[in-house]
């Protein structure tokens, strides 16, 4: 040290203009389910590592590209994607204060995720009448429990939708609480966005060899 | 702030309840016996995670020695094979998920918030799920030994033991299904945790606290926090495909189908070595805030210290495979794992000449934290120089599944991760419970134990080149292994009577010790500038901070030679004093987050047992949790 005086006070009593302000641009919540979204990225990563693994291997027995009906597919993911937008709007409503729009497009929004889970209901009876099961070899273990875990996410999505409309219904949620309807969309669009990746990879790629 | 004649001390907000939230209502009370099921204050949910954590650490501990004793001399007949196998694998996860992990995010639910000047953590209600969760994980893992049914895989369940359906007459008993049930309970404990460390760490900081002010014990829990974040979800992954192969019958790991139980040990390591960094970490961090205090200098390099975690944290994604040596990866990919792994050493020295270079030319005050913290630092490395004998591949398959593997890791997680939690115990006690632990009880401790320990552990580097294989439930006599068996079963009593010490040391000191004050170490950073115990708002005004080590730097100054000079008395505001006059809205208790965790185990029976009924009874409390907390009235 250079300074001359004996600097009987507090060092760093001169740079008081230091105490910027810390902690990042997001709310707590948003940080939060951004950290969580991240966390469950990995999760859906590692199975769909594991189809990935085992898609050409050969195997006995029927497999998903035997029955696949991309079109149908196709059409109820395009519903789901269609969600999104709906989100999108909800959101964009209770922004504007207008609660009877956001509920609409929430209820929207739920509405076509059931559509696209009874798809994959519908899918998944039939996958299972013409032989392709979850027991039956590698390429029906990997696609079910992917695909499973993808619908209990839509679930719980539908149920999370439900309850914000409930509580909006019942005045519990305001206009000030335009974060909860965006967290929830947050969640909302990731399980749209694994489901973009889930059907590239799992549906559209073609069949092995 | 004018002290005034009003009473209340901490108000919390009591608004009108109505419908679904009155079919429980807020409670409010903060003191008491039943507060402990409602709290949301960081500082006792810290406490309780580091008690609960401590009780499971003397399960483990109990586990080990039956272990030492059925091993102490040849054909051992104290346990059965069965038997013995349950005990070792409720030890390691024990050990890992019950002991090392929760007490670490006790000690950062404690300190985090004091250290970074909050008043609370960021989400106080999923602070209490990750505790309940935790509990009711453990408690749930532990009722398998009801019945001899206990987890009987080892730590790791590797496929297609864990996975192969029962009724195949494998694997015994339902051990497999409740350590998959049981480490996904778990998990989602953690995540939370993990979520809610980021966030206060990120978002909570006091006025001045940038990131580089950090303390390093915050620093090393955020890492881990991250680390956890994603580590977590690749286990649960696993998990669910070992519980879906062994109760559904799907096929992820049956060779015959064409699968590759492979495929297990790497997504199982792929967590399982962040994960030991998630251990050893928080120890480095609680060493690393020890030995300045008694070095009475600064944390030397704490920069460099900051970026050796990080580094530790990045690498550690990388080196999975070096749990895989003998599993036949190939020379390309076993090499590359081999070279991944030796670059961890890098940081890891870095840290440990760091704490030396702490260390040279303080004036040292040998009191029982520091000597836990020094015995941390010989020890861990010792563990760290076995540790790189094992990234070399060739030396790796002979000393796979023998004893040296099992003297390495407790080299650094009972050496490192152990040590560390009870320095930091000693060390912060007086803060606590505002009493010092009785010093000649903990020397006397630290000494059985460090003597204990390397009785233990070190015969076992030679057991293990000699050939005694880990996970086999007794030996012949032949084998020539006899006395260093019993040597190791020696001291592992030494242990457990040091144990012993420490819990006699900490009761006693509870009641009896001597009154401690807000600083009685002359540390260095904030927690110790705020009364012992912290009043319930931790800070009356949040600080404002100007450097590292910042209540140091309110009580210390330098003269023109660079010499420490004490600021006189009231030139810093450097304690606050305890005050009756502030009004701080503080998170309402809540019962939410336990009712919503106790629906984990009961859906998780179910699981067991595939008991449908069971589940949908788990999710009924699940929801009435969640949709309580839904509908409870916000604190703010």
């Amino acid at each position: 040290m250079t300074t001359t005086e004996p600097q009987l006070e507090p060092r760093h009593a001169h740079d008081l203009e230091d105490e910027a302000a810390v902690g990042t641009p997001f709310t707590n919540a948003k940080l939060g389910i951004w950290m969580f979204l991240s966390s469950d990225f990995m999760f859906f990563g590692a199975f769909i590592a594991a189809f990935l693994l085992y898609r050409s291997r050969p195997q006995p027995g029927v497999t998903l590209f035997d029955v696949v009906d991309i079109p149908f597919t196709s059409a109820t993911s395009f519903v789901l994607l269609m969600s999104s937008l709906t989100m999108v709007l909800s959101l964009a409503a209770i922004r504007r204060g207008d609660m009877r729009r956001m509920r609409l497009w929430l209820v929207m929004t739920a509405v076509f995720g059931m559509i696209f889970l009874g798809g994959q209901i519908f899918e998944f009876t039939t996958f299972y009448r013409e032989g392709f099961t979850l027991d039956g070899n590698l390429n029906g273990s990997t696609f079910f429990v992917l695909t499973g875990l993808h619908g209990l996410h839509v679930t719980a999505g539908i149920v999370w939708l439900g309850t914000l409309w409930m509580l909006s219904v019942q005045n519990r949620l305001t206009t000030h609480d335009e974060q909860k309807i965006e967290i929830a969309g947050l969640y909302w669009h990731f399980v749209d966005v694994i489901w973009i990746v889930i059907f590239m990879i799992v549906y559209l790629v073609p069949a092995p060899g | 702030m004018t002290v005034t004649a009003e009473p209340p001390v901490v108000a919390h907000p009591s608004e009108e309840l109505t419908g679904v939230a009155n079919i429980l209502k807020r409670p409010t009370k903060t003191h008491g016996f039943w507060s402990w099921f409602t709290t949301v204050d960081h500082k006792k949910i810290g406490l309780l995670y580091i008690i609960t954590g401590v009780i499971f650490f003397v399960f483990a501990g109990l586990e080990a020695l039956l272990i030492r004793l059925q091993l102490a001399g040849p054909n051992g007949t104290i346990l059965t094979a069965d038997q013995y196998n349950q005990l070792f694998t409720m030890h390691g996860t024990t050990m890992v998920f019950l002991v090392g992990m929760p007490i670490a995010v006790g000690f950062g639910n404690y300190l985090v918030p004091l250290q970074i000047g909050a008043r609370d953590v960021a989400f106080p209600r999923i602070n209490m799920l990750g505790y309940w969760v935790f509990l009711f994980g453990g408690l749930f893992l532990y009722s398998g030994f009801l019945g001899w049914n206990a987890p009987n895989t080892g730590w790791f369940g590797y496929t297609p033991l864990s996975s192969t359906p029962e009724s195949a007459g494998f694997l015994p008993g339902d051990g497999a299904s409740y350590w998959t049930i049981g480490l996904i309970i778990l998990g989602i404990g953690s995540t939370t945790s993990a979520i809610n460390f980021i966030t206060t760490c990120l978002n909570m900081r006091a006025p001045g606290m940038t990131l580089m002010r950090m303390p390093i014990f915050t620093w090393m829990l955020l890492i881990i926090a991250f680390l956890t974040l994603f580590a977590i979800p690749v286990v649960t992954a696993a998990l669910v495909m070992v519980y879906m192969s062994r109760e559904f019958g799907a096929l992820f790991f049956t060779g015959a189908a064409g699968a590759e139980p492979l495929l297990y040990q790497h997504l199982f390591w792929l967590f399982g070595h962040p994960e030991v960094y998630i251990l050893i970490l928080p120890g480095m961090g609680i060493v690393s805030e020890i030995l300045p205090v008694f070095s009475r200098k600064p944390l030397f390099g704490y920069t460099v210290m900051v970026f050796s975690g990080l580094a530790i944290g990045f690498l550690g994604w990388g080196v999975w495979a070096h749990h895989m040596f003998a599993t036949g990866l190939g020379p390309v990919t076993v090499t590359a794992f081999s070279l991944a792994t030796m670059t961890i050493a890098i940081p890891t020295g870095v840290k440990i000449f760091n704490w030396v270079g702490t260390v040279w030319g303080g004036s040292l005050s040998f009191t029982s934290p520091m000597l836990y913290s020094l015995g941390f630092i010989a020890m861990f490395t010792i563990g760290g120089l076995s540790g790189v004998t094992h990234s070399i591949s060739p030396a790796d398959t002979q000393q796979t599944d023998s004893y040296y593997v099992v003297a390495h890791f407790h080299y650094v997680l009972f050496g490192g991760l152990v040590f560390a939690i009870f320095g930091g115990m000693t060390f912060w006690f007086p803060k606590v419970y505002n009493r010092m632990m009785n010093e000649k009880l903990g020397k006397l401790g630290f000494w059985l134990m460090f003597i204990g320990f390397n009785v233990t552990f070190f015969p076992m580097h030679f057991l293990g080149l000699q050939g005694q294989p880990r996970r086999t439930y007794t030996y012949p006599e032949e084998a020539g292994w006899t006395t260093l068996n019993g040597i190791v079963t020696a001291g592992a009593f030494l242990i457990a009577l040091s144990v012993l010490v420490f819990v006699i040391n900490a009761f006693y000191s509870w009641k009896k010790g001597p009154v401690a004050g807000p600083d009685p170490w002359d540390a260095r950073t904030l927690e110790w500038s705020i009364a012992s115990p912290p009043p319930e708002y931790n800070f009356a005004e949040i600080p404002r901070v100007t450097s590292r080590d910042e209540f140091w730097h309110r009580k210390y100054t330098e003269d023109d030679e660079g010499r420490l000079v004490r600021l006189p008395a009231g030139a810093a505001p450097a304690i606050e004093e305890p005050r009756d006059d502030v009004h701080v809205h503080l998170p309402s208790p809540s019962y939410y987050p336990l009712i919503l965790a106790l629906g984990l185990p009961i859906m998780g029976y179910g699981a067991v047992y595939t008991t449908y009924w069971l589940v949908a009874l788990g999710a009924i409390v699940f929801l009435f949790g969640l949709y309580g907390w839904a509908v409870e009235p916000d604190a703010e």
